[in-house]
């Protein structure tokens, strides 16, 4: 498992999958460090991505749009993307949206990483 | 939360949050990418692109795009009749729901195989800004009426924002013009100001570059004083045209090589007032140009003339034109005399300082050339204007250190620590 910080997004890998660590205000700043981070990711090899909002108290429309860059990353790079620990405001919010469409939800990191292996099996 | 208004919370936000993104008018491109952001992001649209129009290559040129692959093309040529069709389209209008008035016709095809579902023509008080173009909802749901009002709502917002800056631009642009039409201006009055000098200073066959020596020495004094650029430049002017009022004066009373009488005095004495006369009707980019003509012959004792002036009663840029003038007599030769040398204009500076001339301005000049003779300063002002030879001497610069420190003792120190 190799772990990264610092200027850019935090982030852990686990395998082929990594956990992407979204702040506390998911704006056009941070928004854009995770989608940069997800298109490195996946160009290293990256298969399935997990981004954790536990910190996440509000994602406003440019947030949105940035999501929606990451899931169109990730549907072409046939990689599978999943948010745990979304508040319930901002899973209504994806829900009205239609986020959940095209991304798994899951209640916890545990609960997305093993939603990822099931899924691969 | 029930949708709807979880829908009215989201949509408000993104129409707040645009505000400030087409507010802070700063980066344009920061700005452009914010707004379109917010746009998609307003109703989870997952493509979409923004153009702007650039009207003089007829072309729509894309600013920003999401989700429309690397093969979306740059620009869109737009024909004229195409052109004409935006602006008739209305601000905002969606062109999806309107078959047979289609904006961008000639890539219908294109821009559908592309996911684009919706064109939004950018229209701003008849002038045609921009387009954009955006492709389905994450929701798969069709555009509701809400939706297109919302999103024309915004493209509103973006398009005023796209043609401030363009307004921006045009105004620095104009503001650029006229600061180099404003420069050219200058410049052409300084050269017409200096060959007016030069004028002068003809008629007078023995104090050739007089008046350009006035002016130079001005300016040294002025700078020495700290005064600002501007107020630099305008009191080298007066230096330039101070003896403007000599033209009026007969040419052998100029040219005496003898000490003139007292009715050709009478005369010469003129040319202050007639300076005056010359140069007051002149509308100068400088201020007080004709009174420093006018009192450059002004004593702070009173005894000098047009007007008999006192001390304070003489403007600051008077008293240093009436330096510079002076010294300028001392140190050049005329028929009559030979110049001065050095030690004897810092002894006749120190005569006439408090009747003739003012001590700040003594003492600036002083300081000046200190610095000169000292070689604190790369600048050889002095030494162009003098000739080789004339302040290089070591007695010098004691001499002129004592000087300032009669006049300004807090000066004293300074000027004692440095020769």
């Amino acid at each position: 498992m190799t772990e990264t910080a610092g200027d850019a997004v935090r982030s852990r890998c686990i395998g082929e999958t990594t956990v992407i660590y979204a702040s506390d205000y998911l704006n056009k700043l941070s928004g854009e460090r995770i989608e940069r981070e997800c298109q490195r990711q996946l160009e290293s090899g990256c298969r399935s991505l997990v981004i954790n909002f536990r910190d996440t108290e509000l994602v406003n429309s440019i947030g949105v749009s940035i999501l929606m860059g990451v899931i169109d990353t990730a549907e072409r790079n046939n990689a599978q993307l999943v948010f745990s620990n979304v508040n319930n405001h901002t899973v209504e919010l994806f829900q009205m949206l239609g986020l959940t469409r095209h991304v798994g939800l899951a209640q916890d990191e545990q609960d997305a990483l093993g939603l990822i292996t099931a899924e691969r099996l | 939360m029930a949708f709807e208004t979880q829908r009215l919370i989201h949509t408000f936000a993104a129409l707040s949050d645009l505000g400030q993104e087409i507010a802070d008018q700063g980066d344009f491109q920061e700005m452009v990418r914010g707004s379109f952001h917010l746009l998609l992001g307003s109703l989870a649209i997952r493509r979409g692109a923004l153009a702007e129009y650039d009207r003089r290559q007829g072309v729509m040129r894309f600013i920003a795009t999401r989700g429309l692959g690397s093969e979306f093309p740059d620009l869109l040529p737009l024909s004229t009749e195409e052109t004409r069709l935006l602006f008739e389209s209305n601000p905002g209008a969606v062109q999806a729901d309107r078959p047979g008035v289609d904006p961008v016709g000639t890539y219908t095809r294109v821009l559908e195989q592309m996911g684009v579902e919706l064109s939004i023509p950018l229209v701003v008080r008849g002038d045609v800004i921009g387009l954009v173009l955006l492709g389905e909802k994450a929701s798969g749901e069709p555009f509701s009426k809400e939706d297109r009002e919302l999103l024309q709502s915004m493209s509103r917002h973006i398009g005023a924002g796209i043609k401030t800056h363009r307004l921006m631009e045009e105004l620095e642009h104009k503001a650029e013009e006229n600061r180099q039409l404003y420069d050219g201006l200058r410049t052409i009055y300084k050269d017409t100001v200096r060959a007016f000098a030069a004028a002068i200073d003809i008629k007078d066959k023995y104090t050739q570059g007089h008046s350009e020596r006035v002016g130079r020495y001005s300016e040294i004094i002025a700078r020495e004083l700290g005064w600002s650029e501007d107020r630099v430049e305008g009191i080298a002017i007066a230096g330039y045209l101070h003896d403007i009022g000599k033209l009026i004066v007969e040419r052998d009373i100029i040219n005496a090589p003898y000490r003139i009488n007292a009715k050709e005095s009478k005369e010469l004495n003129q040319h202050p007032a007639a300076g005056f006369e010359i140069l007051e009707p002149i509308h100068h980019p400088y201020a007080d140009i004709p009174l420093m003509a006018r009192h450059h012959h002004e004593r702070l004792d009173g005894r000098g003339y047009p007007d008999g002036l006192k001390g304070d009663e003489i403007s600051i840029g008077a008293r240093i034109v009436t330096l510079a003038d002076s010294f300028d007599a001392m140190t050049t030769d005329r028929p009559y005399r030979k110049r001065r040398t050095m030690e004897e204009v810092v002894v006749d500076l120190r005569a006439c300082t408090g009747k003739q001339f003012a001590p700040e301005v003594v003492c600036a000049l002083c300081r000046a050339l200190l610095k000169e003779v000292n070689g604190e300063t790369n600048e050889r002002r002095f030494l162009k204007l003098l000739g080789k030879g004339y302040i290089e001497n070591e007695r010098i610069a004691p001499l002129i250190a004592e000087l300032i420190s009669e006049l300004d003792p807090q000066e004293s120190s300074k000027a004692a620590g440095t020769f």
